[in-house]
């Protein structure tokens, strides 16, 4: 058993506690936007926010998740207002096959949140997802677009 | 693919299963446009044709055949059928018809294949004819009603007009009416200058429910009552399944059932996909892994090099003149190896199907480049028949080849066969995935350029030894034995045609087809023919003593579209001026599925093996432009994944196994390793040409002969990775 607070919900859920968070989204709670990419902290594709923080939930236990807020992509809008990154990448077109989008934006969220205005430098060290597509330039550019507006 | 059709399928299934073969069927198809039989949609919005769906609102629903992949075809095909139809592009949703309909309607919606750069280049005329063909029966049908003469009403974005009397309507209030009438015999295409929807950057149509996670992916497939599989087949390519211990894992939790897969694999169902895995892992398993355990990467290299040895045998692709005699008698000669490894498609999201199977239906749910193989995979691993199948596309997190096989569809069916009426859902680990790929193929090239007294190449031995997709995969394809294909780049005519004349020529293969199966794979044989050719060439103009973009010029006199999209690219990058302090230069061009395109990189080097690339221009000429803004995005695209497999990819082998398990030994790029790809577009009109893959072929080779420019030596084998070289 594991209580778990995912966008703001708690929920109770039966699953041992060395289950990795990224499956316990998935499978016990249904939020399937988090996606399965690598299961070793390698591809970002997995990113949700621990209290603001981006983290790989392939590589977390719900043990050691629970007592934290975590946000997944199902939760990153209020209500019906997207958030600017989902607005932006709609606007600039960045997703190709979309599959690691869910974890770049995540992880773009998280880094705005902390560095509003990043720089390509900080761009570079912060943004560390794969993306087989090739979407990168799209992504620097819809970030750069958020940053000045 | 079709030398797993059964022979007892009934006709309907055969259509499917040499449909499946290639996209070359679709030539020739008579594809109805619509007719007195009139058919409704599901939500019984009449069909104006097979293509076009209009709803009492207006809302256009536009048919596609083809799969998209994050490619962006979906929307391309969508605007070139509204282009035609002249509707309101704000009112068009588009909308998969499944294999199983379409053979039901004689194949009405042609061939589902998406390989090859073809998902445009491949239906863009029968696409255009049936939002050409709708328009005329829409506007025919608003004429009889107000008995006025067709040609005088006029249509732009869905309404339409008759001057005279001052009348108008909208699509969807003639819809009912335009289904009922006789198509058309002929219409006629507009001329693509004139385009006012197509050839525009229009935004991708599927993109919002890409940022907010509600994107249905195979993986995410949901079914009441569904289970989930974990699978293991043999990493031995060739090997079987000999036993495995049940009994250590009954009582695990969540575990329903262990299933035996065919004669090489076993999978476990369980609740939670989470909960398979885990039991499988804990799953002692034996397996039967044959002789092919004895081969290694160094006993393939023996082999491929063993083919580059003139006596061996070889199938000649393209030749000129008698390359032996004037390789003999040149003034100076150069000979150099190269080779090319294994790579693993590594899509984001990795291989899945999910299957429900009765006693008398048979059902899958996956994404895949191609729906009709798909069905007619589900048909065999069945054993039911056509009637009684379907397949249901749903978005795939890429596919670049890969998801063109059925391999993991028909894993799928056969578990479900296991447990009729429950639906299960299969998903590959990240590691299965990468031991089970369908890998691009491993070859090595020896070329031997040859130079008369006043440095003008005069001979080209160009030969190739290695492996052969069509082999493995459409041996019906063979020429008396030859693979075509293998001669993407290098070919003497066609849609991958040499750049070049030289006077003598010999392009060859030795083909030498190890155990590990090839695939095609994001640029085919394109990837390494295009390092191949164009290093070599930038060997031969050192060893001239020329420039490498003049050298080339002067072979290209014959092949102006190749020469003009070279000189768009050393325009753009401005070879005729020095570069930058400390920034070097490299320049390749090729040819590729009906595209010529060209690429420059502007790199440093520090240390001798850090490289950073500050620039890359790319030119294509795909004859037309559906839509720049996405054919930007997969000339960028292709970079990022042809430099990952330049720096960082190749698939080893060792114990008849691939040794790469992940994305730690087998790695991306990330942003920070990617420069912003300047693309220029030339489009020169009168062909129809891929974008998806063609600009991949460039990659690799300009930045390889900008490291020459930077530190003097050559690489000659891929990745950098087993070389030292990184990213800086
Ligand atoms: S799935 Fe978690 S980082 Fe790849
Ligand atoms: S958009 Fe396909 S992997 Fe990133």
């Amino acid at each position: 058993m594991a209580n778990l607070t995912i966008n703001g919900k708690t929920f109770t859920l039966d699953v041992e506690p060395d289950t990795p968070l990224l499956w316990a989204i998935r499978e016990n709670v249904g939020l399937t936007g988090t996606k399965y990419g690598c299961g070793i902290a390698q591809c970002g594709a997995c990113t949700v926010h621990m209290d603001g923080v981006a983290m790989r939930s392939c590589g977390v236990s719900v043990s050691e998740a629970e007592g934290k807020k975590i946000t997944t992509i199902e939760g990153l809008a209020s209500g019906d207002t997207l958030h600017k990154v989902q607005a932006a990448w709609i606007a600039k077109d960045v997703p190709q096959c979309g599959y690691c989008q869910s974890g770049m934006i995540m992880a773009v969220a998280a880094l705005l949140a902390e560095k509003p205005k990043p720089t390509d430098a900080d761009i570079d060290e912060a943004i560390t997802n794969i993306c087989r597509c090739g979407t990168f330039q799209q992504v620097r550019e819809a970030i750069h677009t958020i940053a000045s507006a | 693919m079709n030398k797993h059709v059964s022979p007892k399928m009934n006709r309907r299934a055969f259509v499917v299963g040499t449909a499946a073969v290639g996209a070359g069927l679709a030539i020739g198809l008579d594809l109805p446009f619509g007719g007195p039989a009139m058919v409704r949609a599901a939500d019984g919005s009449p069909e104006v044709n097979a293509w076009v769906v209009v709803k009492p609102d207006d809302t256009v629903v536009i048919r596609i055949a083809r799969s998209e992949m994050g490619q962006g075809s979906l929307t391309g095909l969508a605007q070139l059928v509204a282009e035609e139809l002249e509707c309101d592009w704000s009112k068009v949703t588009t909308e998969y018809p499944t294999p199983g309909q379409s053979v039901a309607r004689k194949r009405a919606w042609g061939d589902f294949s998406t390989g090859g750069s073809r998902g445009i280049r491949s239906s863009q005329d029968y696409v255009r004819k049936g939002g050409a063909t709708a328009r005329v029966m829409l506007i025919e049908a608003a004429a009889n009603e107000w008995k006025v003469p067709a040609s005088e009403c006029t249509v732009a974005k869905g309404v339409i007009t008759h001057k005279a009397s001052g009348k108008t309507t909208t699509y969807g209030k003639v819809a009912e009416a335009a289904a009922k009438l006789t198509p058309p015999a002929d219409v006629k295409l507009k001329d693509p200058k004139d385009w006012t929807i197509a050839g525009k950057g229009l935004l991708r149509l599927d993109t919002a429910e890409k940022t907010n996670g509600k994107m249905i992916y195979g993986i995410d497939v949901k079914l009441p009552g569904m289970l989930n599989a974990a699978i293991k087949d043999c990493p031995v390519f060739g090997g079987k399944l000999k036993s495995y211990d049940e009994a250590k894992i009954t009582g695990m939790k969540g575990v329903k059932k262990v299933v035996k897969v065919g004669d090489t694999a076993v999978a476990v169902v369980a609740d939670t996909w989470w909960h398979a895995k885990t039991a499988l892992e804990a799953l002692p398993i034996v397996w039967d892994e044959g002789e092919n355990a004895k081969v290694s990467s160094e006993s393939i290299a023996k082999w491929l090099a063993e083919g580059l040895d003139d006596a061996q045998p070889a199938y000649v692709g393209n030749k000129n003149g008698d390359v032996k005699a004037a390789i003999a008698g040149a003034a100076k000669k150069l000979e150099a190896v190269y080779n090319y490894p294994y790579q693993n498609h590594a899509t984001m999201e990795p291989m899945n199907a999910t299957a429900l199977y009765t006693a008398d239906k048979c059902e899958v749910w996956c994404g895949t480049q191609n729906g009709e193989a798909v069905f007619a995979a589900v048909l065999e691993a069945s054993g039911l028949s056509a009637e009684k199948c379907d397949m249901y596309k749903v978005m795939p997190g890429g596919g670049f080849g890969r998801r063109g096989q059925t391999d993991y569809v028909r894993q799928a069916v056969l578990i479900a066969k296991e447990m009729p009426g429950t639906p299960v859902k299969l998903l590959w680990s990240r590691e299965e995935d990468m031991a089970h790929g369908r890998y691009h193929p491993i070859t090595q090239c020896k070329m031997t350029g040859a130079f008369d007294a006043n440095n003008n190449l005069v001979a080209l031995h160009y030969r190739l030894s290695g492996q052969s997709i069509l082999f493995s995969l459409r041996p019906e394809a063979l020429q008396n034995g030859m693979d075509p294909a293998a001669f993407q780049g290098v070919a003497q005519s066609g849609e991958a045609a040499i750049g070049y004349s030289v006077p003598n020529l010999l392009v060859e293969h030795a083909m030498r087809n190890p155990h590990v199966p090839p695939g095609f794979w994001r640029g085919v044989n394109v990837n390494h023919n295009a390092i191949y050719m164009e290093c070599f060439m930038d060997e031969l103009a050192h060893a001239a003593g020329q420039d490498p973009l003049e050298f080339r010029r002067k072979l290209m006199g014959n092949h102006p579209k190749h020469l003009a999209v070279l000189n768009a690219v050393a325009e753009k990058i401005g070879w005729d001026k020095p570069a930058p302090q400390g920034i070097y230069r490299g320049i390749a061009q090729v040819m590729g599925y009906g595209s010529y395109v060209a690429g420059a990189a502007e790199i440093s080097v520090t240390e001798g093996n850090k490289i950073k690339v500050h620039r890359i221009v790319a030119s294509t000429d795909p004859g037309y432009v559906v839509n720049p803004a996405q054919v930007e995005r997969q000339i960028a695209g292709s970079f990022v994944y042809g430099l990952s497999a330049l720096f960082y990819g190749g698939c080893t082998v060792k114990d008849g196994k691939i040794e790469q398990t992940n994305f730690d030994t087998f790695n991306s790029m990330r942003i920070n390793e990617m420069p912003k790809v300047e693309s220029v577009m030339v489009p020169s009109g009168g062909f129809w040409g891929g974008v998806g893959e063609p600009t991949i072929g460039v990659a690799a080779p300009a930045v390889l002969n900008a490291y020459f420019a930077a530190t003097g030596k050559r690489i000659r084998s891929v990745p950098l990775r087993d070389q030292n070289i990184t990213f800086a």
